[in-house]
């Protein structure tokens, strides 16, 4: 029987993960695909699975190769080494055209001489759809991203909001088996993009289609995406639901690519199966964190612990582990959090957050203020790598 | 605070234009000229034109001329427009910089280098000179201006459009003839403007690479001012003016059009 506590780990959206069933077959899947152009490698042996009705996100910093292993499934690019197969039909040598997925394009690259209509139609023309046909799908897809009004206009005439839902609507119109969105948000500004970022997840939901999306913003990918794979250098640091890959990270590249994170270099000194104890000079009566996996003792280990975990204390806590002292170097106040800079005897900065769930304090936390911050054990994560 | 140009600016403006455009505002006005001395005014007339149109010897080079500019322009432009989609698209590959240099020589080389080159190709081969002689001369010395041309409109082309085409199930080809060659007509027109009126009036090059039966009118009107100038002449350089003048406002304009219509 497992008594171990167990981490049940953030919101989970729904019950579909057809990632963890191993009869479940991928509608796309990457095969130790590799990508160099000139002496550099682009994408590293980068092996995928992609589910139907997956909303999948590639996230890493630009450079990292998620966008060539976006357009070779496009096909727009060849790989090198390894095989991309779609259905479970191999995709080697097949033109863009000759692939059942579409892509939302960066720069929309929607075409200027065209009407919204006419290129909300393109797609449709290439397959040879009866005129009518196409009519009847270019209005079901104006009425899906609510344009109705604007069929008739040129792109020029378009907000940047209204171009975003065009090219939407257009790689939409043809029923692709998988769309893929490259930056689709990047060029709008915040409020549109935090209000699209719902939008795009419901109408995935609502079409049932299989979305992949390429992004460099990470909020992007954690509210869209049921699943997130994080690329660095061309490989994959990490594949999980968002809430794994923020609350579990496997990595100090993860944890920190993700949000802000604390990270303490300490040292193992005991391992009883829960709860792992650490020494840091940093932290005078030392840490202690929940980890189900061994740790050899004696070696060198990473705690990494969000903001948001940490509590601030005007007042000393009883002396116990993962108790740290210092001096309040800074204050960013964001109206719904305030961020809280920690400056510890040694120096280091250290970032505590609070949420500002009532308007009034009793004891404002105030600059150069001698501070406490704690945390609990199961809030910290032991990092080997 | 002064407001427009000062005297002296429309001075210089004044002197400027009258350098340029006084011996051609001349010519057109001895061009309606009763007299048969081309300079004494007799009158308005428009006799001269009239007898134009019974000079059959003008007439022909003016339909050679037209042909050669119609085919030459054509051809540059179908393979300046390839040749800037070479140099814009392909990226870097062996030998661009010299095949970008190798396009552009033309627009600086001296035409008479050129016309005496094409010429000696011509008698190597042992092609007789003639309408295609001239024409394929034509073609040599405005394809460069028609590649700068295009090239300047692929630049600013986002390729992604070509690529969305193709995502959207357009075969290459049509990817560039629905998508591609809409948005950069403008541009390859004005190529095609600019071949045809570059054509039109060269002499230098028309008079190596032509041969009898070939005459063409820049030939043809600097042959007849050699024996003497007749009215006539001024009538149909006034007529050459108006062609050249209607192809390059019409070049401004769809390079306007194409200005105002980019987002």
């Amino acid at each position: 029987m497992n008594t171990k506590p167990r981490l049940n780990i953030g919101a989970v959206r729904s019950s579909f993960a057809p990632w963890a069933d191993p009869s479940a077959k991928p509608l796309v899947r990457f095969d130790q695909v590799t990508k160099r152009f000139g002496g550099e490698t682009a994408v590293d042996a980068v092996s995928l699975d992609i589910y139907e009705g997956e909303f999948f996100a590639l996230l890493g910093p630009s450079g990292c190769g998620k966008s060539t292993l976006m357009r070779m499934l496009a096909g727009f690019e060849t790989p090198d080494l390894g095989r991309i197969t779609l259905g479970g039909e191999d995709l080697a040598g097949r033109p863009p055209h000759l692939r059942p997925v579409n892509m939302m394009f960066q720069s929309y690259a929607l075409f200027p001489h065209l009407t919204v209509a006419q290129n909300i139609a393109f797609g449709l023309r290439q397959q040879k759809k009866p005129k009518d046909e196409i009519a009847a799908r270019v209005d079901e897809m104006l009425a899906l991203v609510r344009l109705e009004g604007l069929a008739h206009r040129k792109p020029h005439q378009l907000s940047g909001g209204q171009k975003q839902r065009v090219a939407l609507a257009r790689a939409i119109a043809p029923k692709p088996r998988m769309l893929l969105l490259d930056e689709p948000l990047g060029a709008l500004d915040r409020k549109l993009r935090e209000e699209t970022q719902f939008e795009l997840m419901a109408l995935q939901q609502r079409l049932g289609m299989t979305f992949l999306i390429v992004t460099h913003d990470q909020e992007e990918a954690m509210i869209t995406a049921d699943r997130i794979a994080v690329m660095r250098a061309g490989q994959l640091a990490q594949i999980g639901r968002p809430a794994e890959v923020y609350e579990a990270p496997n990595s100090r590249y993860v944890a920190d690519f993700i949000g802000d994170v604390n990270l303490f270099e300490a040292r193992v000194t005991e391992d009883d199966g829960d709860i792992i104890r650490l020494t840091s000079p940093e932290a005078p009566d030392g840490l202690e964190a929940i980890e189900d996996d061994e740790i050899a003792i004696g070696s060198t280990a990473w705690l990494a612990v969000r903001p948001e975990k940490m509590r601030v204390h005007l007042d000393p806590p009883p002396p116990g582990p993962n108790r740290l002292e210092g001096v309040v170097a800074d204050i960013g106040y964001l109206g719904d959090w305030t961020t809280y800079l920690v400056e510890l005897p040694g120096g280091r900065t250290i970032r505590a957050a609070r949420a500002n769930a009532s308007r009034v304090v009793d004891r404002p936390v105030d600059w150069d203020d001698r501070v406490w911050l704690t945390f609990a054990p199961d809030s910290a994560v032991v990092l080997t790598r | 605070m002064r407001r427009g140009p000062s005297a002296f600016n429309i001075a210089a403006i004044v002197l400027g234009m009258g350098f340029l455009y006084l011996p051609i505002v001349l010519l057109v006005i001895y061009s309606f000229n009763e007299s048969r001395l081309v300079t004494v005014w007799g009158g308005f007339s428009t006799r001269w034109y009239v007898s134009l149109l019974q000079n059959e010897q003008l007439l022909a080079a003016a339909w050679v001329t037209l042909r050669v500019a119609f085919v030459s322009a054509t051809l540059a432009t179908i393979l300046g427009t390839l040749a800037a989609l070479g140099l814009v698209r392909a990226g870097r590959f062996r030998g661009r910089t010299l095949f970008s240099s190798m396009t552009y020589a033309p627009l600086v080389m001296p035409e008479v280098i050129l016309g005496l080159s094409l010429l000696l190709l011509f008698v190597s081969v042992g092609v007789a000179r003639g309408f295609w002689t001239v024409m394929i001369a034509h073609t040599t010395l405005t394809l460069c201006y028609a590649t700068v041309v295009v090239q300047a409109r692929l630049v600013s082309f986002d390729e992604a459009l070509e690529e969305a085409a193709r995502d959207l199930g357009a075969p290459p080809w049509k990817a560039f003839a629905l998508v591609t060659l809409p948005n950069i007509a403008p541009a390859v027109a004005a190529a095609w403007m600019l071949a045809f009126t570059l054509s039109l009036d060269d002499l230098v090059i028309a008079s190596f690479t032509s041969g009898p039966g070939a005459t063409t009118l820049p030939i043809r009107i600097y042959s007849a001012v050699r024996l003497g100038v007749s009215p006539e002449i001024n009538a149909i350089s006034t007529l050459l003016i108006g062609l050249v003048a209607t192809g390059v406002i019409a070049v401004y304009l769809l390079n306007m059009r194409r200005r105002t219509a980019a987002p």
